[in-house]
């Protein structure tokens, strides 16, 4: 990805996400997250992972944002009025913040720095090897293209075949977890 | 071309500010949502990592195995989490965290 376009994803990604905890209203907050994630979406692509990509639009933004206005609205919220806050608190936030960031800053400096490796249709078509003769992957790969999906589909089915069902079985368990949770109790 | 650091610092970055909304802010549901930033934050630590570090000229998809499942159990935890802010409005009428503290000792 040229970097001008890494610093305009990185910057709509960082100003959404501090708009998010700047603003009152919940929906604005909610409203920036999305554009926070937009931005995520777009340097996920820009690092040729395109079906993360494609799945933080719609899970994220579509589902989960969706999701948060949803109950926003169910719950009736309004803006939050200014509240006296002791300074205690906000400054030990910011501290702990503030440290934090000069500590990312001091390990980054000193870690070893390294460059993107090549896609490059030469590196695909040499890739292209590990995989059967006739295979969609391999077809893709010689021809330069990444083949994403299939990659992913590939290794998901075979090498992470057992969390997958796994994960269903968790995603049934919290399905049943939310009806039980939001009934009301008959008392 | 950006290189592995300026990704770990702009997800860095992103994560001090879902740090910076969970400990500066009062409402569940804004501290939920900066919950979300810093997985999302994490998650493009390892996407970075996974394309960074290609294995036999291929991206290594193994890291990107694992964004896919923090997607799938955050969903799953988002929809939980909201359950039981609703459950909490309803028991409380608040959902302010300094109203709050039937467990404070």
């Amino acid at each position: 990805m040229p970097s001008y376009l890494f610093w305009l994803f990185s910057t709509i990604m960082l100003i959404g996400g501090a708009a998010v905890i700047a603003f009152r209203n919940p929906v604005s907050s909610a409203l920036s997250m999305v554009t926070c994630f937009v931005g995520l979406a777009g340097l996920f692509i820009g690092l040729s992972a395109f079906f993360v990509g494609i799945i933080q639009i719609l899970v994220y933004t579509g589902a989960v944002m969706v999701l948060f206005l949803f109950i926003i609205m169910l719950l009736d919220l309004k803006d939050e009025e200014k509240r006296a806050r002791g300074f205690a608190p906000l400054a030990a936030g910011l501290a702990l913040v503030v440290a934090f960031v000069v500590q990312l800053v001091g390990i980054l400096s000193q870690s070893v720095d390294k460059a993107a490796p090549d896609l490059d249709k030469h590196t695909l078509t040499n890739a292209a090897a590990q995989f059967p003769k006739d295979s969609k992957i391999a077809e893709a790969l010689s021809d330069g293209r990444l083949p994403d999906i299939h990659l992913i589909g590939h290794t998901l089915f075979t090498q992470y075949n057992l969390p997958l069902q796994l994960l269903g079985v968790l995603l049934l368990v919290a399905t049943i977890g939310v009806v039980t949770l939001s009934k009301r109790q008959a008392d | 071309m950006p290189t592995l650091n300026d990704y770990l610092l702009v997800s860095g970055l992103l994560f001090a500010i879902g740090l910076a909304g969970v400990v500066l802010r009062r409402n569940i549901i804004i501290v939920f949502m900066c919950l979300e930033l810093m997985l999302s934050a994490a998650n493009l630590s390892l996407v970075a990592f996974s394309r960074f570090n290609t294995i036999n000229g291929l991206p290594d998809y193994n890291a990107q195995m694992l964004v896919f499942f923090v997607i799938t159990v955050a969903a799953a935890e988002v929809a939980v989490g909201l359950a039981i802010i609703v459950a909490l409005y309803r028991a409380r009428q608040t959902i302010h965290t300094d109203e709050l503290t039937s467990l404070k000792g």
